[in-house]
């Protein structure tokens, strides 16, 4: 049986989703699946190249809001597409709208909620960007109630702050 | 560059601390890795740099990798500057990866390199799939201890060089499946009890489900041997650093439980058996004159079963970690001096392990007959 979706390789996977109280059965291919979410031996199983070569195709991803190219390192939008390898950090900000669709399978989600990083402000001067760090690393000691180390960052902000 | 820094010193010991204490569930748990993914700003991903490019990463990390608190002295090895051999030592001891030795053409690359701390067993691989992959193995469960120590180095070096960092993606890396957190933890769990009654699937299959992902000892794709399961997050977006910690580390403590009563299943339901089995194993690796990896780590892990059930006494679950270390090919070559084929790795290997059990059987026999090894079921149930 062919893929529902693509219609271009054979169905692997058979989906059934309930769709307000209606229930629909999709027989998938396993790369279109790994786009719904579906996954037959965990997501790592399917190469992030193939989730790639399918967006445009499936979803119309390739998004007219995207770059062609990256204008910092010369990488194709299709090249990215085929190896599912970045060029350069600058590509993120040039192809987002199909990072996110590939983030989101990936994932589960495209919006990073860890670390963030302040010292990325070249401009500062030095000090500053140390004090931003002691800063992070003086917040989380307390929170991880380590005062002994919260003492020797705050001796170490005061040092580079002159004050006693 | 400084005092701090020695680079190309000889591989001795390094990087291997991390066997000598005992530490929390080691009974079970063999070790724990934690490593953050990091670019610089300004430059393409170390795939895609040129020459120049990468040495100028390698030399602006060179600038400041020796006056970083958490690592205390640094030991800093270029690929390039080693020999076949020495590189695979660092590789058994995972402390590089294959990527960082070799291109996909099987050339070493230029301007790839190792740096290591003396402290903390913080570790930091240079012009790797991506530019940093900051890193530490510590003994056993520890993995809030080892992602508060990578955290702060990683502070210590964001200070000092640029990450590259975007506000909706977080920490951007060459392979979007790294991006985000750039956090990957895994641990090393030993799981003959769950094997034993095969149930093992069941655990594997349920921890899929929750996000986590499973791998031999070596790796993404590589065979599991002497029942060592390769657990760790497998998304890097999306949640907090704490979080993926977190989350891991539950369900590690899941996965302890389950190996802890499948191990007393087995001690109530066939002791006799399993008290076989441990000996057997014990009495294989003592005398063999000839072990194939393989079959050593099928070996080892019965003994490990062993001492972990105090079947027996002695030696300790550290010097079975170690064993497993020190009995890999480049390791055997080292103390011999040359390059050994397979048919003379494994009578090495051989020699090695008989070596490392009598010297522990001669020390307990000097001691006397109570701290002796024993095989007494009563005492483990």
């Amino acid at each position: 049986m062919d893929c529902n979706n693509c219609g271009d390789q054979h169905a692997e996977v058979t989906l059934t989703e309930i769709e307000n109280d209606e229930m629909k059965t999709l027989h998938l291919c396993s790369t279109c699946a790994a786009l719904k979410g579906v996954t037959v031996e965990g997501p790592s199983s399917t190469p992030i190249a193939d989730l790639l070569a399918h967006l445009g195709g499936v979803s119309g991803c390739a998004s007219s809001s995207d770059a062609e190219e990256c204008e910092y390192c010369g990488t194709e939008s299709s090249k990215f597409r085929q190896t599912g390898r970045l060029g350069c950090p600058q590509c993120y900000a040039q192809f987002p709208e199909q990072l996110r669709a590939v983030l989101r399978q990936v994932h589960g989600a495209a919006q990073h909620i860890g670390k963030i990083y302040l010292s990325s402000d070249l401009s500062a001067t030095k000090p500053e960007l140390e004090l931003a760090s002691l800063k992070r690393r003086l917040e989380r000691a307390v929170e991880l109630e380590d005062f002994e180390l919260a003492a020797n960052l705050r001796d170490k902000m005061n040092l580079i702050q002159g004050t006693p | 560059m400084n005092d701090l820094l020695r680079v190309h010193p000889e591989i001795r010991h390094q990087g291997l601390d991390w066997l000598k204490e005992p530490s929390p569930d080691d009974d079970i748990v063999v070790s724990t890795r934690v490593r953050l993914a990091r670019n610089i700003q300004g430059f393409p991903f170390a795939f895609n740099a040129t020459q120049a490019e990468r040495a100028s990463i390698l030399d602006q990390t060179r600038e400041v990798i020796g006056g970083l608190e958490m690592m205390g002295r640094v030991d800093l090895w270029e690929m390039s500057g080693l020999d076949s051999r020495e590189r695979e030592l660092l590789l058994e001891r995972h402390l590089v990866s294959r990527e960082l030795t070799m291109t996909p053409e099987g050339e070493v690359p230029n301007s790839s390199a190792l740096a290591l701390g003396n402290l903390r067993a913080l570790g930091v691989m240079i012009n790797e799939e991506d530019h940093f992959r900051l890193h530490t193995i510590r003994g056993g469960r520890q993995l809030l201890g080892a992602w508060n120590d990578l955290d702060q180095l990683d502070e210590e070096l964001g200070v000092r060089l640029p990450y590259a960092f975007h506000h909706e993606f977080g920490f951007l890396t060459s392979c979007p499946t790294n991006v985000g957190t750039g956090l990957r933890a895994s641990v090393l769990i030993h799981l003959p009890g769950l094997v034993l009654t095969k149930q093992i699937h069941r655990v594997l299959d349920g921890m899929g489900q929750l996000g986590l992902t499973y791998r031999g000892l070596y790796g993404e794709g590589s065979r599991i041997v002497g029942n060592l399961f390769q657990v760790s997050n497998q998304t890097t977006l999306g949640k907090t650093e704490e979080d993926l910690i977190d989350h891991l580390e539950i369900l590690v403590k899941r996965v302890i439980g389950y190996e802890k009563q499948a191990r007393s299943v087995l001690l109530r339901e066939a002791p006799n058996i399993l008290e076989d089995k441990v000996w057997r194993a014990y009495g294989i690796l003592s005398h063999a004159h000839s072990l194939p990896f393989e079959e050593m780590m099928n070996l080892l892990s019965g003994v490990r079963l062993g001492i972990s059930l105090k079947l027996i006494k002695s030696p300790s679950v550290g010097v079975i970690s170690e064993m497993m270390i020190r009995a890999q090919t480049a390791h055997l070559q080292s103390e011999a001096g040359r390059r050994l084929d397979e048919i003379d790795a494994d009578v090495f290997r051989a020699r090695y392990v008989r070596d490392v059990l009598r010297t522990i059987d001669e020390s307990l026999e000097e001691k006397g007959p109570e701290t002796g090894p024993t095989g007494s079921i009563a005492e483990a149930t």
